[in-house]
């Protein structure tokens, strides 16, 4: 779960790590009741959970809390790379001297935290990584040990951070490796690291990203979560445990396990058609949570036609069967249903199915053909409302 | 042969009192996998349809010399009773488990490679010998007995690819599902490199995804290190970037971790790959010199 620059600012501070005083604003007026409050010049930053904010002029300095004001209005309600900016951070603006980057990493394939820091901070650290490869010091930390003091200071030498800096900066290592063990994050960035004219070094942005899988132990950071970004179905299906990922096509898609269902996205590409979705049931899903399933999917008006891909392991066939009938007789579907059963009790459902003799659902043998099958009828239907 | 499990496990499943742990463990011994043991804390004593229950592992290892174990316990205890395993001297450790934090995974990783067991998963459906032994959710009747390793990072989708390849008369020496986590116990690599030695496997067909980057660093292991042919497959080509697949692991962030960029180290490394299932199962078959109907 990625987290608002505002809130990894605030947990920046729980561990130490110096930000600059700010406020969050969702109106214009309170976007100038927050510039009056800090006084000076300050900055009106887009919240968003993508980067590229600034490029996309979602980030502007205003001298005082009339221009906060003009700012936030242009800025909110921005579209931002698909992101619709609904809140503002306004921060009291800094002088800079110099821009560094700093970032912990879960490195999955080393099994190791691993600590970047570079003085050619600001811009992507990707290109940074690039074009001038020598300018990033790298370091993996023992996570059985955790980072020892000497492992920050060889970051700066490293990096070339000027010696007068390094207490500072050595401090700020520690510091956000303290917040990436102690909120369990899979990723800490701070970019760019400022150094202002009177030397004082300071994170004028964060990038947070947690594991959804240890939130149980941090509720406060759970509390985090802005449902109102996510988007209506994937929200819908959070709520109803199901794994939902809305995408542009018009198949809806129901199935099992996640390489199973991205495989049936794939396929369906391969066939000529465009997914509506990715869904995954999960393992051993009953009757209640495919027709839960359903009205996810169903949710979404560009949906034409469902393909049920299920392979039964722990999941019953026969189970879903069962909800595909009781969908059928509960919910209003009018978009034909392409179905596929195989593996654990799939002769039952498959029975099931065939005694039920539903309108508008085909049962197919082959994922391939299932899909071809699925993807035909979508078009059919898109034909018929366009004539 | 096979790798991992066979004729000589004799299989501990932890949490085995549970509505899973008791249906799979049933389902695994019903296959012929020897079942000795399950362990509940706190139902020391019991039976679940004659496998005696311990409270702890070491008691089961001591009184039924298990030698594999089978963990079935809540995310927020797998942990726990993975290092209860290991520190009773149980030498494999397969993990059903899905969603334990990864920074606990991060520590047990290490702690559990520092004695030289075997861990696979979390997250993944267990792995199948057949004809020999079937520890974990695979649904094993599926799979016949041949010649073909099979290793994924996905449950079903191995499933599907069993399917493909049984349709065609192919046969597997072991399936390992190496699940679908940020960190796993064992990667592509470990598993690969078990094939390669195995008498009873001539072929390996390995199924990615996107996500992380242990596809590229296999093909790369594989190019230098393996004799027998590989056969792959990675899923995830229409993901958009950014977004959680299902799997904890299984996003594309930044460039990375792309199933593009996965198929084409698995190119460069000369092994060939399927863009879906059916058509792995096609290629196996042609170089096997199995006719296509």
């Amino acid at each position: 779960m990625d987290l608002y620059e505002h809130q990894g600012k605030e947990l920046f501070a729980r561990y130490g790590i110096p930000v600059s005083e700010g406020r969050v604003a969702t109106t214009p007026e309170e976007a100038r009741t927050a510039a009056e409050e800090l006084g000076g010049q300050v900055v009106v930053k887009a919240q968003v959970l993508i980067g590229g904010r600034g490029k996309a002029g979602g980030i502007k300095l205003a001298s005082g809390p009339d221009e906060a004001f003009e700012h936030a209005s242009n800025i909110l309600g921005m579209d931002i790379r698909g992101h619709e900016v609904g809140r503002l951070w306004i921060e009291k603006a800094s002088d800079i001297k110099a821009e560094y980057y700093l970032s912990v990493t879960f490195d999955r394939a080393a099994k190791q935290p691993l600590i970047m820091l570079s003085t050619m901070g600001g811009v992507d650290i990707e290109q940074v990584a690039e074009e001038h490869p020598d300018r990033i010091a790298r370091r993996h930390v023992d996570p059985l040990l955790g980072i020892q003091p000497y492992e920050a200071r060889q970051l700066c030498f490293a990096a070339g951070v000027p010696v007068e800096l390094s207490g500072q900066v050595v401090k700020i290592i520690l510091q956000l490796y303290a917040a990436f063990r102690g909120e369990e994050a899979m990723l800490t960035e701070i970019n760019p690291l400022i150094v202002t004219p009177d030397d004082v070094v300071r994170a004028l942005d964060a990038k947070f990203t947690v594991d959804e899988s240890a939130l149980f132990r941090h509720p406060d950071v759970a509390a985090m979560r802005d449902v109102g970004a996510a988007d209506p179905q994937e929200q819908m299906a959070r709520e109803r445990g199901v794994t939902y990922v809305k995408l542009d096509g018009n198949v809806g898609i129901l199935g099992n396990g996640a390489g199973l269902v991205m495989s049936t996205l794939d396929v369906v590409e391969q066939c000529g058609g465009s997914a509506a979705n990715f869904l995954d049931v999960g393992g051993g899903a009953k009757a209640e949570e495919i027709v839960a399933s359903l009205e996810v999917i169903l949710a979404d008006p560009k949906v034409d036609s469902i393909l049920f891909n299920i392979f039964g392991g722990i999941t019953r066939c026969d189970e879903v069967a069962r909800g595909i009938i009781a969908a059928l007789t509960t919910l209003d579907v009018t978009v034909p249903m392409v179905v596929r059963l195989d593996g654990t009790a799939a002769a039952e459902g498959l029975a099931l199915l065939e005694q039920a003799d539903l309108d508008g659902v085909t049962v197919s043998s082959t994922m391939l053909g299932a899909a071809e099958l699925a993807i035909e009828k979508a078009g059919r239907a898109t034909a018929a409302s366009v004539s | 042969m096979g790798i991992i499990v066979g004729s000589q496990t004799r299989l501990v499943v932890q949490g085995i009192t549970g509505r899973e742990g008791s249906f799979h463990a049933l389902n695994n011994r019903r296959y012929g996998t020897n079942v000795v043991a399950g362990v509940t804390p706190g139902k020391g004593g019991q039976d679940v349809e004659g496998i005696p229950v311990f409270d702890t592992v070491s008691q089961a290892v001591v009184a039924t010399q298990a030698n594999t174990s089978l963990v079935f316990v809540p995310p927020r205890f797998a942990v726990d009773a993975i290092y209860e395993a290991v520190d009773a001297g149980i030498q494999t450790v397969i993990c059903v488990t899905e969603g334990i934090p990864a920074h606990d995974m991060l520590l047990a990783w290490h702690w559990v490679r520092e004695r030289g067991a075997v861990l696979v998963g979390p997250n993944c459906p267990g792995v199948c010998t057949p004809g020999q032994a079937n520890v974990g959710i695979i649904p094993a009747d599926i799979f016949a007995e041949g010649s073909v390793g099979v290793v994924s990072r996905s449950g079903t989708l191995t499933y599907q690819l069993g399917k493909e390849l049984a349709d065609m008369g192919i046969g597997n020496s072991s399936i390992v599902g190496i699940g679908g986590d940020p960190i796993v116990g064992s990667n592509f690599i470990d598993v690969l490199a078990r094939f390669e030695e195995d008498p009873d496997t001539d072929m390996v067909v390995m199924v990615g995804e996107i996500g992380g980057a242990e596809e590229e660093k296999a093909a790369a292991w594989v190019a230098d290190n393996m004799n027998k042919p590989v056969i792959g497959y990675v899923a995830g080509l229409t993901a958009p970037p950014g977004k959680q697949m299902g799997h904890a692991g299984a996003i594309i962030s930044g460039s990375s971790g792309t199933a593009a960029s996965k198929v084409e180290a698995l190119r460069e490394a000369g092994i060939e790959v399927g863009k879906n299932p059916t058509e792995v199962a096609r290629i196996v078959a042609e170089q096997r010199g199995v006719t296509v109907g």
